[in-house]
């Protein structure tokens, strides 16, 4: 065994060192759940953006992440390979939203929540449509999924809002926890 | 903005070592991510890690592989090797990869769900999600397998922290 922090821990700890990696905002669900979350008036300064996000929907049933960008009239082509436990399967689609996959609800375990993470790319070029590309997944301790997923949103507009909602519109549960983060480039 | 993404602590093994662990894990942090670049004495089963030294059957987790030829999906519940980080099929002896996000660690509020993706370039490239069913802040991480193969020496081990505004 070895026993890393508690060696760090006893004087030799590294210095803080300044990273690209930046916090911009966060959203936590508070008490009564909420309706969507919204990161708006993303400043353009960054690379690159990360959203992670731990999940859980209000609705009693089966329910989708869906994510707006900008006014959401970009058409966006997605493919997905899921892991459900037992199966791989790969699906594709478009449309004017975007829908992930399902999250733990409210008929499940309480302290059970999904995770996202979700990476946008060239966010603010105005010459490229917009990639990005997600990971997310939940276990339920018998049940759950894994996903791998790719999108094109068939804009050149600089993204400067992501909304996250519900499919169904019952939003997400107390405690979901949504956090936005930029990458910098080289200066 | 502020700067985050900083490491807590790193290790490289001068040895070969069966086990290595990160111990009194400040909370001061949203997400911790943990990387690994590691070979193995011999061939063998999963990587795994004990959270908060928890030896019990509460883990599970839902994985995603590939191994060069097909794609495939497996599933560990009640299992208490501790969250499965990759090497579902088993893993050779080359030096494999894994990223693994254990995300609002430090709440004491929900149960812990871990992000992982692995890969070796003689095996497979996975993905996992992984539940410990318990709402204690996440202090200790101790990285295994669950047989008796060490971490070669020059595996490398480190764990980072990203705090949220």
């Amino acid at each position: 065994m070895a026993p890393i922090l508690g060696i760090w821990a006893s004087g030799a700890q590294p210095a803080a060192v300044a990273t690209s990696f930046e916090s911009i905002a966060t959203v936590s669900v508070g008490s009564g759940g909420s309706s969507s979350i919204t990161f708006s008036s993303i400043p353009a300064t960054y690379s690159h953006l990360q959203v992670r996000a731990l999940i859980r929907m209000a609705k009693s049933s089966e329910d989708y992440l869906t994510t707006t960008f900008n006014s959401g009239t970009a058409v966006t082509a997605r493919h997905r390979l899921t892991g459900d436990g037992s199966t791989a399967s790969a699906a594709g689609g478009s449309g004017t939203g975007q829908d992930f996959s399902p999250y733990p609800n409210a008929s499940h375990t309480a302290s059970i929540f999904g995770i996202l993470i979700l990476d946008i790319l060239d966010y603010s070029n105005t010459n490229k449509y917009k990639t990005y590309r997600m990971l997310n997944g939940n276990d339920r301790n018998g049940a759950g999924r894994i996903d791998l997923q790719s999108t094109t949103a068939s804009t050149t507009s600089a993204l400067s809002s992501i909304a996250f909602s519900s499919y169904y519109g019952d939003g997400f549960a107390q405690y979901s926890h949504f956090a936005l983060y930029g990458i910098k480039g080289a200066a | 903005m502020t700067a985050t993404y900083d490491c807590i602590a790193t290790t490289t093994l001068g040895s070969a070592t069966a086990t290595v662990t990160f111990s009194s894990i400040s909370g001061s942090y949203t997400d911790l991510v943990l990387v690994i670049n590691a070979g193995m004495s011999s061939t063998s089963f999963s990587w795994y890690a004990y959270l908060n030294s928890d030896t019990g059957s509460n883990y599970s987790a839902t994985g995603l592989i590939g191994n060069g030829s097909t794609a495939s999906s497996s599933r560990l519940s009640n299992t208490n090797n501790g969250i499965v980080i990759g090497g579902w099929n088993g893993y050779t002896t080359t030096i494999k990869t894994a990223i693994v996000q254990l995300m609002n660690y430090s709440n004491s509020t929900t149960y812990k769900t871990v992000l992982s993706r692995y890969s070796e370039s003689d095996g497979t490239v996975e993905a996992t999600v992984a539940l410990w069913r318990n709402t204690a802040a996440i202090t200790t991480i101790q990285v295994r397998t669950n047989s008796s193969p060490n971490f070669a020496s020059g595996s490398t081990f480190t764990l980072y922290g990203i705090k949220s505004e």
